[in-house]
């Protein structure tokens, strides 16, 4: 099976406290950590595994800049064949369905069997997985936590739904996928692996190299933009306790008995 | 504008709390509409589910089809575009259905789309202001979408608060005739239910409830040091199960469990909607995160600011000291 997962570098929100620039405009990005979107990483896992037992080729694709080959390249050392960035100064400041739009065209100009995104970016809205399928007429299924590959027709997916239930269908390829985190374990990556694909070199795509019209993506396109970022004022807010560790220790102890707690 | 039309939800023919929101978040984008509901099913459980939305929207347009009698969103998407007219704004609720939904709809229907809607600002223009979340609820932005051909939302659980009172009297309008044959490459077949587990943290009524902070699989038995000590049970959220530290039976939250405790202590836990959304009955939350910032804290009763992997220790030391003594 040719799969394709579509990957995003995001900031890891794990490693980093977000501040806002001063214009409130931003996040305050100069000295965040980036790594690969969680689920997108996932996904990539899922592809691999397909193609191990079925045979085929992952490839990966990133619209963004070329700070975005990055995790690229991290995803190829773990065994994606191929990777593709997706780079235009028209593709900037795209909404949703811009991001969606381009990667379409990529799809167009090759054959997937299947194409995996993660369900939801860090600083995204849970929505181009959705729309790629929509614009490729592909049928979708999002929230994934299980696939297994019936022939090549077909897949068995199971869906996460409330409770930790899940919804079992089937699904005619080609489709599109949206993966949730859990559903593997993705394989650990270490520097050797990455100094090994170091120098795979990785195509650039622009606008006229995919056939995007440029009115349909980037701010030209773009139907729905972030004004600013802000911080909204607590709520009721904790009752922060400022003693020393000991103190708090006793505090807490203490609350927690007074509401019943505490054998 | 065009006409704002909110998707109902329903199980068992009943319509999910969710119907009531869309009501309210239609209200405020534009005070003068009067949104419809859209609902889609078969038998009797779509009749009746009709009829208790008719109780809140002036007019239900109902789509009965036998092949919609669960709601595949790819099929639902299939029916909704044939009668939604150009234009029009349709609220979905932001859950696993509206996940599905949304944006694939938005696209069919030509119109923006605008995930997990917190609240909306302002309509001015042809424009909406919308607040949404963004890397889990650290940060939150506003959004502008542009409403000139149409739009599809999502709008987020709890956050439309319902007024009480306000009934209509609504007509049901049967839309089911302008659907023609459904087909989707993608078939429901079962839903397979959740494994329940060697712990039931839905009974327990202290819940010791770990994040990704704990960092480690090897630190999980802090956590149930101190549980047993407190008399609790651990909980957790999702990336502790992704991991596979602990079984999904632990997981607090929309794709996990529902709890009710007394008292729940959230450790390293950053406080995502996903995750409060499984903590029901107003329990007594007490917070510890080495992040002073973490939205946790703008939930919990009491918050501290400190390293879960010597705060809990301590802890369980200082209760074994008083068991003794
Ligand atoms: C469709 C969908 C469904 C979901 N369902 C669920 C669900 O049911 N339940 C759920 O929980 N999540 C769910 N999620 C995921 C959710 O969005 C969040 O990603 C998740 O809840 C974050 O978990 P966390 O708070 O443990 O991790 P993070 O957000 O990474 O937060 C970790 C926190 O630990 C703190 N920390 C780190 N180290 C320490 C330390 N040593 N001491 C003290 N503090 C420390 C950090 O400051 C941070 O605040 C779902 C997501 C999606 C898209
Ligand atoms: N710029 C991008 N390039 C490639 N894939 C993307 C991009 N943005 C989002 N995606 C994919 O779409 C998924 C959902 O993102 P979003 O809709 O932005 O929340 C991500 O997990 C990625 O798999």
């Amino acid at each position: 099976m040719e799969i394709l997962v579509c990957i995003k570098r995001v900031p890891d929100t794990s490693e980093n406290e977000l501040q806002l620039n001063t214009g409130g405009n931003d996040i305050e990005r100069d000295d965040l950590v980036y790594s690969i979107n969680e689920p997108d990483n996932y996904a990539v896992e899922e592809a691999l595994q397909i193609v191990a037992r079925t045979g085929g080729n992952v490839t990966v694709a990133t619209v963004g800049g070329e700070d975005d080959e990055e995790v690229l390249r991290r995803e190829m050392a773990m065994g994606a064949k191929q990777g593709v960035l997706l780079s235009d100064e028209a593709f900037n400041g795209s909404d949703g369905k811009g991001i969606a739009t381009i990667l379409k065209s990529y799809v167009e100009k090759n054959h997937y069997d299947l194409i995996l995104t993660g369900v939801q970016a860090d600083d995204g809205a849970a929505q181009v997985g959705g729309m790629l399928a929509a614009l490729l007429d592909y049928p979708f299924a999002s929230l994934v936590n299980s696939i297994e590959v019936v022939d090549g027709q077909k897949l068995r997916i199971g869906r996460e739904i409330e409770g930790g239930n899940k919804e079992v269908n089937e699904i005619d390829l080609p489709c599109v996928l949206s993966i949730q985190t859990g559903i593997n374990e993705p394989r650990y990556v270490g520097m050797k692996g990455i100094r090994q694909v170091a120098s795979i070199e990785i195509p650039a795509l622009s606008a006229s190299d995919l056939g995007v019209a440029e009115a349909t993506v980037g701010e030209a396109g773009a139907k729905v933009t972030r004004i600013d970022y802000f911080v909204p004022a607590l709520g009721k807010g904790a009752e922060i306790l400022q003693g020393g560790r000991e103190e708090n220790v006793e505090k807490v102890i203490e609350l927690v008995k007074a509401r019943g707690g505490v054998n | 504008m065009g006409r704002i039309f909110a998707y109902i939800t329903h199980k068992n023919g009943v319509a999910d709390d969710s119907a009531l929101e869309l009501a309210m978040a239609a209200r405020k984008i534009d005070p003068s509409a009067s949104p419809t509901a859209l609902i889609t099913g078969w038998g009797s459980a779509i009749d009746a589910a009709s009829a208790s939305v008719a109780s809140s929207y002036a007019e239900v347009w109902k789509i009965s089809n036998e092949k919609l009698a669960y709601p595949n969103a790819e099929l639902v998407r299939k029916a909704l575009v044939q009668v939604v007219p150009a234009g029009s704004i349709v609220l979905v609720p932001h859950d696993h259905f509206g996940i599905d939904l949304g944006p694939g709809l938005s696209v069919r229907l030509n119109a923006a789309f605008v995930s997990d809607v917190l609240a909306v600002d302002a309509t001015e223009g042809g424009f909406l202001r919308a607040v949404r979340q963004e890397f889990g609820g650290q940060v939150s932005a506003h959004v502008r979408c542009d409403l000139s051909s149409g739009a599809v939302i999502t709008i987020r659980p709890g956050a439309f608060k319902v007024p009480a009172g306000a009934t209509q009297n609504g007509t049901i309008v049967d839309k089911s005739a302008e659907i023609g044959a459904l087909e989707s490459g993608r078939r429901y077949i079962e839903t397979i239910a959740a494994e329940s587990g060697d712990v039931d943290i839905t009974r327990h009524p202290i819940l010791v409830s770990i994040g990704r902070g704990i960092q480690d699989k090897d630190n999980i038995a802090i956590a149930e040091e101190l549980a047993v000590a407190l008399g609790a049970a651990v909980s957790c959220s999702r990336p502790v199960v992704d991991a596979k530290w602990l079984p999904k039976s632990r997981q607090v939250g929309s794709s996990g469990q529902t709890v009710k405790p007394k008292v729940y202590l959230a450790c390293g836990i950053s406080g995502s909607f996903q995750h409060l959304a499984g903590i029901k009955g107003n329990p007594f939350i007490v917070a510890i995160n080495k992040n002073p910032k973490a939205p946790i804290f703008q939930v919990a009763d009491v918050g501290i600011v400190d390293d879960i992997l010597e705060f809990l220790p301590e802890m369980t030391d200082k209760l074994k000291q008083v068991a003794v003594g």
